[in-house]
């Protein structure tokens, strides 16, 4: 059975597509066009930030929630405006339930959306999530009319209580946020995604294009791409790459992949071999 | 047309007399605003931002800010209506990069 996302209600054959158009993703009420959400920390430079996004072609980006201080006048959240990019804030540095929450309604006071990127962690080293404070915002979260995505580990049963507690989407992470280790456990991926009724998108740990590829293949219906696009050497080249990355990945999984096999498989003909093995002993 | 509010001169009807110069903080930092100050002059004092008494700017475009008092939101709508006390904790956020 091919993967197919959860949106697409008739899956298409890839060769009826036109020209590689990766269709939007529906989470809650909102409609995600492109599948490459990004975030923008990790870069100093907005112009070399705006560059990037733009390359990237996405239509939803995260920010953080902070105090407002003199030095935000040029703020990201013009330059967003600007772009016509939707902004996706989150709550990242939360710790508790309350922050999480009184963050999320400012917000959703300030930037006009119900959108929220629902992140509660643990403990500043690992950054991990602390999926019990997370399942108690997210409900909380939902009851106050938000739409949230929500951050989780890549455990298979959390995502389900998440979807549960009315996440719109659930973000388990590949591997700890800035780490770029990749999707360390393809396989609970795979099965969150298999087993999901809301989009999944995969959140942290992706390092490079090929790991955005990987995560539409297990399933996903979208990947969060931050530092890796940031912090990469050349963000706009890699923004670039992200972006084909996930149509790659997207299509390669509805033209469904070829099983996996213990030997080899020839794949030219085995008859009229011009020197057959028994004839040169 | 909305009027403009200037800092420290607000026209909201100041019918609950307060002590004059409230020192309030303003994400934690002492700040003392204008008597019968509103929560609308003290974003207008922190952001540098003219505002109407809606508490958009008087500019155009979208302030992107939020205010919490005493660990409540406060709406946008009730910014004006919402005069500072002595001791007062606001926080004002905004969006910054991350994520």
């Amino acid at each position: 059975m091919t993967t197919t996302p959860a949106t697409a209600s008739t899956p298409t054959p890839a060769s009826e597509t036109d020209g590689g158009v990766v269709p939007s993703v529906q989470i809650g009420s909102y409609t995600l066009e492109s599948r490459l959400i990004m975030g923008t920390g990790g870069i100093t430079d907005l112009a070399a930030l705006e560059k990037a996004l733009v390359q990237s072609g996405t239509t939803l980006t995260t920010v953080a929630m902070r105090r407002y201080s003199p030095e935000t006048k040029t703020s990201v959240f013009s330059m967003l405006e600007r772009l016509g990019i939707d902004v996706l804030p989150n709550t990242a540095g939360c710790y508790t339930v309350k922050d999480t929450v009184l963050t999320a309604e400012l917000g959703r006071e300030a930037l006009e959306t119900s959108l929220i990127k629902v992140e509660v962690i643990a403990d500043e080293h690992t950054l991990l999530p602390d999926v019990i404070e997370t399942l108690e915002a997210t409900e909380q979260l939902a009851d106050r009319g938000f739409i949230p995505l929500v951050y989780t580990s890549d455990d298979p049963a959390a995502a389900l209580r998440l979807e549960q507690a009315g996440a719109a989407a659930v973000m388990p992470l590949g591997a700890p946020i800035g780490t770029g280790l990749g999707i360390l456990n393809p396989h609970n991926i795979e099965l969150i995604c298999s087993r999901a009724k809301v989009p999944v998108v995969l959140d942290a740990g992706i390092g490079t294009a090929s790991e955005a590829a990987l995560a539409i293949e297990l399933g996903c219906s979208a990947v969060l791409v931050a530092s890796a696009v940031t912090r990469a050497q050349d963000p706009t080249a890699m923004a670039e790459a992200m972006r084909l990355a996930v149509a790659a990945g997207f299509h390669s999984a509805r033209a469904g992949r070829i099983p996996r096999r213990e030997h080899a498989l020839a794949s030219s003909p085995a008859e009229g071999i011009i020197n057959p093995l028994d004839t040169l002993t | 047309m909305i009027p403009v509010l200037t800092i420290g001169n607000s026209p909201v009807d100041q019918t609950v007399v307060r002590g004059p110069m409230p020192n309030v903080q303003i994400n934690s930092e002492p700040v003392t605003l204008d008597e019968g100050a509103t929560v609308v002059a003290a974003v207008a004092q922190t952001t540098g931002r003219e505002l109407t008494e809606s508490g958009t700017p008087a500019d155009g475009g979208r302030l992107g800010v939020a205010v919490a008092l005493a660990g409540e939101v406060v709406p946008r709508s009730r910014w004006a209506a919402t005069e500072l006390a002595e001791g007062d904790e606001l926080e004002i956020v905004t969006a910054v990069q991350g994520g």
